[in-house]
């Protein structure tokens, strides 16, 4: 088989950012919440708060270590194997991807330091304002990654000369047309991400009945936060979605598996799409329920992907189906946070070990409805890098050969198990070692600035 | 758009060539500890050697991130032409500075897996300096390309030339770890690293001066530029020469500080010899600063940015060395 350097780096790509992603995701989450319980240490003066902040910062710790790693990565992605995309698109995205490795830059410089380290060296109002700003750092870095990719999806405020794109309207280019619907869902997705794994590993305790008083005050402040952040979240996807209806509509036809344009078209709940048939089999779904859902009446119109030729088309079944694991997850999410509500009486999600249980499992949910929904609007772009104007096939770094491509993919795989393992083993010993541990130390050995000496658990 | 006033082009060029050496004295003596970290004589030597580097080392490497991103918005032609060009040695220099990152984390928390630890710490940082020496070698020889994209091979990059410089660098961040661990211990640590820096700026010279005979020969254009007149840039080979002499009289003599400080002056004055070679071109041999720069409102808009942002870092990391200036005791965890 012909190896082909254009597919093997999407898989690369692909692999890379899905890995990178997980962890920001969940950093920026938990950043805001640790702002918030170092906010009620500061208001209370209740040391249970330190104890719990305590806790999470070393977790904090962790994560941005790896995201700082895989980050690495990414910032060279661009350049080996899609340089003429980024020859052609340096002028927005450098400065862009630029000022998120400065915003970065600084988070690790003023802050991060002291919210790792200061605690007890620092007043406590001081400490809990490094808090806040990491946790606004951590917005202020998605917000230029999130322009730069809605620019892809929504190119705007820029003219190509001579093959090369320069910026006429930087505001217009950075606050391009789908750049609010996808911070506010991304936004979103962090702190349910940081929700649902705090939830998680309080269940966790709460089973295994260790600081028990602490961890059912977490629980219960979390399912609130929840039980008005998973609604809100599918509120503000539909959103999302009807502004990709309007600037990007095939990517739509292929989430919902739309081939022909027709109105009163059906949701589909299950089907197996066939590219090269440009039909589904098997389909099962209720009626006109797309139609209505996307265009708010029943017999509105839908476009299909057959609107456009086959070698225009993105891959339809990856975009079916990861948009329906983002849904489901998304109903499910919101499906736990209800039952929540309903055992506030007699403090029954305290107690109730399925539901405990079933928030341990929850703790992965919010991590492949993410990766689920970048997949959709990632490979929902296809064939575009820069929608409706560049190509992968255009982008792609025209020197590359398949074995280069197939080196450096089988190259970071084996970094990534290796590293990753490594560090996924230790953040478990982490949350094992617990919040009792977290007594304040007052010692000389941390005033070190990297991430991992804030944490206190032995590796083996 | 009126044409622009004043051209950012040189002034980003010297926010580059900045960052570059920032990266490369300050990452270079941390990758140095780790080149020279498994012939340490003990453990409790390989732990004073890192605890000397621990506090500092990731923010030496964000010069590395901020650099690779400022390319890409300053300079994007050189970013998409080197990182195509060196596709396999940048590989190779990201999963040796992921490895040897890592091993920084865990070390200190790890017992019985230390081992592994020491060699993933000790092997990702001399696979990441050799690329670095690699990609200099790469740079001198210049790229195959054309109508500004990368046309040549996969391996283009690692030619006896190349895999010199490679080499060279080891040898010479080495040199800098060795002087630097002078500074940062003592007994029979500091012993150790006062043994290695004699040999090492041997080898060091010996390279350097097979280099530069060598590189004229590579390359015609170096040859015109250093041999056509006789120029003011004689005097930067004769400040490294009397540099390596400073290095050699100063571990005579016993200093401490002095040994690390002539290194980065031997670093400097052969960093600036190589721009002299090459000024203006920043892709060789056929784009210069100018024809790789991005359009001028973009070097603006970042510019602004970046006015506020440097200072705060130079604040910031003279203020972490100074925190951690003094010497690295065996007892005093960094765990």
């Amino acid at each position: 088989m012909e190896l082909d350097p254009l597919f093997l780096s999407r898989i690369q790509f692909a692999f890379v950012v899905s890995f990178h992603a997980i962890f920001p995701v969940f950093t920026i989450g938990l950043a805001s919440y640790i702002a918030l319980i170092y906010g009620l240490a500061f208001k209370t003066n209740n040391p249970k708060w330190e104890r719990l902040g305590a806790f999470w910062t070393q977790v904090f710790a962790v994560v941005f270590g790896m995201g700082v790693v895989s980050g690495i990565v990414m910032s060279f992605q661009f350049g080996t194997n899609w340089s003429n995309f980024s020859l052609a698109t340096a002028n927005f995205l450098g400065p862009v991807l630029s000022y998120e490795v400065v915003t970065a830059f600084f988070l690790e410089a003023a802050f991060l330091g002291v919210l790792l380290f200061g605690r007890g060296k620092v007043p406590n109002g001081v400490h809990f304002f490094a808090a806040l700003m990491v946790s606004i750092g951590t917005f202020i870095s998605s917000f230029w990654i999130l322009s730069a990719n809605s620019w892809m999806q929504t190119p705007a405020g820029v003219e190509i000369r001579d093959g090369i794109y320069h910026v006429v309207d930087w505001s217009a280019a950075i606050f391009n047309e789908s750049f609010w619907y996808r911070f506010a869902h991304m936004g979103l997705a962090s702190f349910l991400t940081g929700g649902f794994v705090v939830a998680g590993v309080s269940a966790w305790f709460l089973i295994q009945k260790r600081d028990t008083e602490l961890h059912r005050k977490a629980l219960s402040m979390t399912l609130w936060l929840l039980l008005f952040l998973t609604p809100l979240q599918v509120f503000i996807g539909d959103l999302h979605g009807l502004n990709t209806l309007e600037h990007q509509p095939t990517k739509v036809a292929a989430m919902e598996g739309n081939w022909e344009t027709q109105k009163g078209a059906p949701l589909l709940l299950f089907a197996i799409p066939d590219q090269e048939q440009q039909t589904n089999h098997f389909e099962v779904g209720i009626p006109k329920m797309a139609s209505f859902i996307l265009t708010h009446d029943w017999d509105g119109e839908i476009p299909g992907v057959k609107e456009q030729p086959p070698e225009l088309q993105p891959n339809v079944p990856v975009v079916f189906w990861s948009f329906r694991i983002m849904v489901a997850m998304g109903l499910l999410m919101v499906l736990v946070a209800v039952i929540g509500l309903f055992l506030r009486r007699n403090k029954a999600y305290m107690h109730k070990r399925w539901y405990l249980q079933t928030l341990r499992l929850m703790t992965l949910s919010p991590f492949i409805a993410v990766l689920a929904g970048w997949f959709v609007t990632e490979v929902g772009r296809a064939p575009y890098l820069v929608y409706g104007q560049m190509t992968h096939a255009e982008g792609v770094t025209p020197s590359l050969t398949g074995g280069m491509a197939l080196f450096t993919l089988i190259g970071y795989v084996l970094v990534y198990a290796c590293v990753f393992a490594a560090g996924a083993y230790y953040l478990t010993r982490v949350i094992r070692t617990g919040t009792e541990g977290t007594e304040q130390h007052d010692d000389e050995k941390h005033r070190a600035k990297r991430p991992l000496s804030a944490a206190e658990a032995s590796f083996d | 758009m009126s044409e622009p006033v004043f051209d950012l082009t040189y002034i980003w060029a010297a926010i580059i060539a900045f960052g570059v050496i920032m990266y490369v004295l300050m990452d270079g003596f941390d990758l140095g500890q780790g080149i020279l970290f498994m012939f340490a004589p003990s453990e409790q030597d390989r732990d004073i050697m890192m605890n000397s580097v621990a506090p500092v080392w990731d923010g030496n490497e964000t010069w590395l991130v901020l650099g690779g991103a400022g390319l890409l918005a300053a300079f994007p032609l050189v970013y998409s032409i080197f990182l195509p060009a060196l596709y396999i040695g940048v590989f190779l220099l990201l999963a040796g500075l992921i490895f040897r990152g890592v091993a920084f984390e865990f070390r200190f928390k790890a017992h019985s897996s230390r081992y592994l630890w020491n060699w993933s710490f000790a092997i990702g940082s001399t696979v990441a300096a050799f690329a670095q020496g690699a990609v200099v070698g790469a740079y001198i020889q210049g790229f195959e390309t054309e109508n500004m994209r990368y046309v040549g091979g996969a391996l283009d990059w690692l030619t006896p030339f190349t895999v010199l410089t490679g080499v060279g660098l080891v040898a010479g961040y080495a040199l800098l770890g060795a002087t630097w661990l002078v500074m940062k211990s003592e007994g029979a640590t500091q012993e150790w690293a006062y043994k290695l820096v004699k040999p090492l700026l041997a080898a060091v010279l010996i390279i350097f001066l097979v280099i530069s005979v060598w590189t004229p020969f590579v390359d015609a254009f170096v040859a015109e530029r250093w041999f056509s007149e006789f120029s003011a840039i004689w005097l930067l080979p004769i400040l490294g020469l009397l540099s390596a002499f400073w290095i050699y009289r100063s571990v005579s003599q016993r200093r401490e500080g002095t040994p690390f400080i002539a290194t980065m002056a031997l670093f400097i004055f052969t960093y600036l010899g190589l721009l002299a070679s090459k000024w203006p071109y920043v892709v060789p041999p056929n784009y210069t600063l100018a024809d790789a720069a991005s359009a001028h409102e973009s070097q603006l808009f970042l510019l602004i940015g970046l006015l506020f942002v440097i200072p705060i870092v130079l604040v910031y990391t003279a203020w972490t060395y100074w925190v951690f200036r003094g010497k690295v005791k065996a007892d005093q965890g960094y765990h």
